[in-house]
């Protein structure tokens, strides 16, 4: 993948500075997040932690490139991506992150094998390319033999293996995972969990997770609280 | 612009295939209308058509429109016998035949409801003038009697016209002694007699129309300049199977507009009813619509990818209905043409370019109805997509 640091200190894939996000609902203004600044680095497991409403999806999805913020900027492999057009963003998502919710969204209608083949199809790769790149992704979650069953053929562990899959098949340099574990047991989630680690030691994924378990969040290699739209100190090592 | 698989359209309407049927069955209903109004049009259009002869020639009085308006009296015959150019037949005689042509009320089979039909006085050269004319049952009427011959439609069609069967019209009864079947033309909804028992029993002393044989198409412009030259023929000559045509246009024209106007109004319920089934469609997959859009698919994208299953749906009405339509080819209608005030016979006829027009007609409604869906699926912003999910 070709994105870049800044090449300042750390290898820094994320420079978050001074970022608001308010929503206008009619009359209502309601912010979410207030000043806010964080740093990401490349190849880094990163959980978000914090109450309910306290804004870690709003984040999230503003990292991502889904939202555009109020105010301040989201440097991302060097590229300011608060300043880029709707359709620059969407390009640029498609050939940088990689997206894991929590309820999988999948496309009922399609196959294991064409739900990760999906994000194949916005890039230049030839059909028989994109066989391959979709069965390795596959071999990775260990759903080789699910390839052609629907979603609602598969457990949810299986469809959020298949939506792992999908999220890694165009190898984005930053995987975001709202609260990937929220619908799974114990077992299934710990799989999930162990999937991503994998992404994380052995392709180099940086991975930002939300997430309400601490379980879960133990699994990361550091950890981010936010709490009212501002993010407050962490007893863990090398927070922010 | 990269595009959201056609896999994924079409199985989201085999997903919702009793919905999808049902949209598509209303739609199929306004396509059948369309398409078979285009088709009785065209019906008419052909039937018309198909009853001129190419290299025949068609007498009216000057600006009488149609035969039953037209009168060239005996004088004006006998000139336009002598033209110069005109086809004879083996025996030296030429192809002409001066005919009175009379409407007459007659019952129906079906239900004893009187109809309008054509009386054609004419000669056993008739025959040889149209060609398209072939005796399917009896003999042709003998001159100088009260014999008749029947057009197939006719003969079906109508008390008293069948083989062997008695007319009482003008105080005299025909006997009828053949059917004739004139290749699906207008004349297999005529009745013939003999011309001058006819002029006799419906005392008319000027024919309708005087048709004849045009040697060949160069004598056309020589026989033209005579008719202008001679001050005495008050006519028009046209080729027959100009006259037909224009005998179909008002009526088949008037058939089009009206079943194209019936086809818009009820177009507007299946294209409501294809907006609600898209609007259904749209609302029950807005967390599909924000995964798609994340994971980098344009506004665009979906907008076309909806509009395209509105376009499927559509077209599959489209063939349903084209299907029906097409198997109505096989019956025979009828209707009184309001240019000759006559019964004509004819079919619904299926072309490919009411084909292509009713699909395009379907595929209309299928992006009316789809569009507003569709803009409202592109519109949406992907977060609000996914929390609604
Ligand atoms: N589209 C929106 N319009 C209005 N308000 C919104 C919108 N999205 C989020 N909010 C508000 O912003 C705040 C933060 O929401 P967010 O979803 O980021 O919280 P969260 O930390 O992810 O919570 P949870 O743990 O419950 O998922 C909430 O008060 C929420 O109601
Ligand atoms: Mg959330």
């Amino acid at each position: 993948m070709s994105v870049t640091g800044d090449g300042g200190a750390g290898q820094t894939l994320i420079r978050i500075r001074n970022l608001s996000k308010a929503y206008v609902r009619g009359e209502q203004f309601i912010p979410v997040l207030q000043g806010l600044d964080l740093d990401v680095r490349r190849a880094e497991f990163v959980a978000l932690m914090g109450p309910s409403g306290s804004g870690k999806s709003t984040l999230l999805n503003l990292v991502a490139g889904i939202d555009k913020p109020s105010g301040g900027s989201i440097i991302v492999g060097g590229v300011d991506i608060a300043t880029l057009s709707e359709g620059a963003l969407a390009d640029w998502r498609a050939a940088h992150v990689g997206f894991i919710f929590q309820f999988y969204n999948l496309m009922p209608v399609l196959t294991a094998f064409e739900n990760v083949e999906l994000p194949l199809l916005l890039t230049t790769l030839s059909r028989r390319e994109r066989k391959a790149h979709v069965a390795a992704a596959l071999d990775m979650v260990r759903l080789t033999d699910r390839v052609d069953h629907y979603p609602n053929e598969l457990s949810g562990g299986q469809q959020q293996r298949v939506a792992i899959a999908r999220a890694l098949v165009t190898d984005p340099t930053l995987i975001v995972a709202d609260e990937p574990t929220g619908d799974l047991d114990r077992v299934t989630g710990g799989e999930v969990l162990d999937l991503l680690d994998d992404l994380h030691r052995q392709l180099g994924k940086t991975i930002v997770m939300v997430t309400h378990d601490p379980k879960a969040a133990g699994r990361a290699e550091r950890m981010v609280h936010l709490e009212k739209g501002v993010l407050v100190p962490d007893p863990a090592p090398g927070a922010v | 612009m990269k595009a959201i698989p056609l896999s994924y359209i079409a199985r989201n309407l085999w997903v919702r295939r009793v919905t999808t049927l049902l949209t598509a069955g209303g739609m199929a209903l306004v396509v059948f209308v369309f398409a078979t109004v285009l088709m009785m049009s065209e019906g008419i259009r052909a039937t018309l058509v198909a009853t001129g002869q190419a290299d025949n020639m068609l007498v009216l009085r000057k600006g009488a429109g149609a035969e039953i308006n037209s009168g060239v009296s005996r004088g004006q015959a006998a000139i336009i016998e002598s033209l110069p150019g005109i086809a004879t037949d083996g025996n030296g005689q030429r192809l002409v035949s001066k005919e009175p042509v009379v409407l007459n009320n007659l019952p129906k089979r079906s239900n004893g409801k009187p109809s309008n039909v054509t009386l054609r006085g004419t000669s056993p050269l008739a025959l040889a003038l149209r060609p398209q004319v072939r005796l399917i049952e009896g003999r042709m009427f003998r001159p100088g009697t009260s014999e008749i011959v029947t057009g197939r439609s006719i003969a079906n069609g109508f008390i008293g016209t069948g083989l062997g069967e008695t007319l009482r019209f003008a105080q005299r009864d025909w006997i009828v002694v053949g059917v004739f079947d004139s290749g699906r033309t207008g004349f297999d909804s005529e009745i013939w007699g003999d011309a001058e028992q006819m002029m006799a029993a419906f005392r008319r002393s000027a024919y309708s129309t005087i048709v004849f044989r045009l040697a060949d198409q160069g004598a056309l412009p020589a026989l033209l300049a005579a008719i202008d030259a001679d001050p005495r023929l008050q006519i028009d000559a046209k080729p027959e199977i100009q006259f037909y045509a224009e005998q179909s246009e008002a009526l088949a024209t008037f058939i089009r507009y009206l079943g194209l106007f019936l086809s818009l109004i009820f177009s507007i319920g299946a294209i409501v009813g294809a907006m609600i089934t898209m609007f259904a469609a749209v609302a029950q997959r807005i967390g599909e619509i924000g995964t798609l859009r994340a994971l980098g698919f344009r506004r665009t994208a979906v907008l076309i990818a909806f509009l395209a299953e509105s376009l499927l749906l559509s077209l599959v009405g489209g063939l349903i209905g084209l299907a029906a339509a097409a198997s109505m080819q096989s019956v025979d209608i009828s209707t009184t043409n309001f240019q000759t005030f006559s019964e004509l016979a004819f079919q619904f006829k299926f072309t490919a370019r009411i084909a292509v027009q009713t699909l395009a007609f379907a595929l209309f409604m299928g992006f009316v109805g789809g569009f507003i869906p569709a803009w409202r699926a592109a519109r949406m912003k992907i977060v609000d997509c996914l929390r609604e999910a």
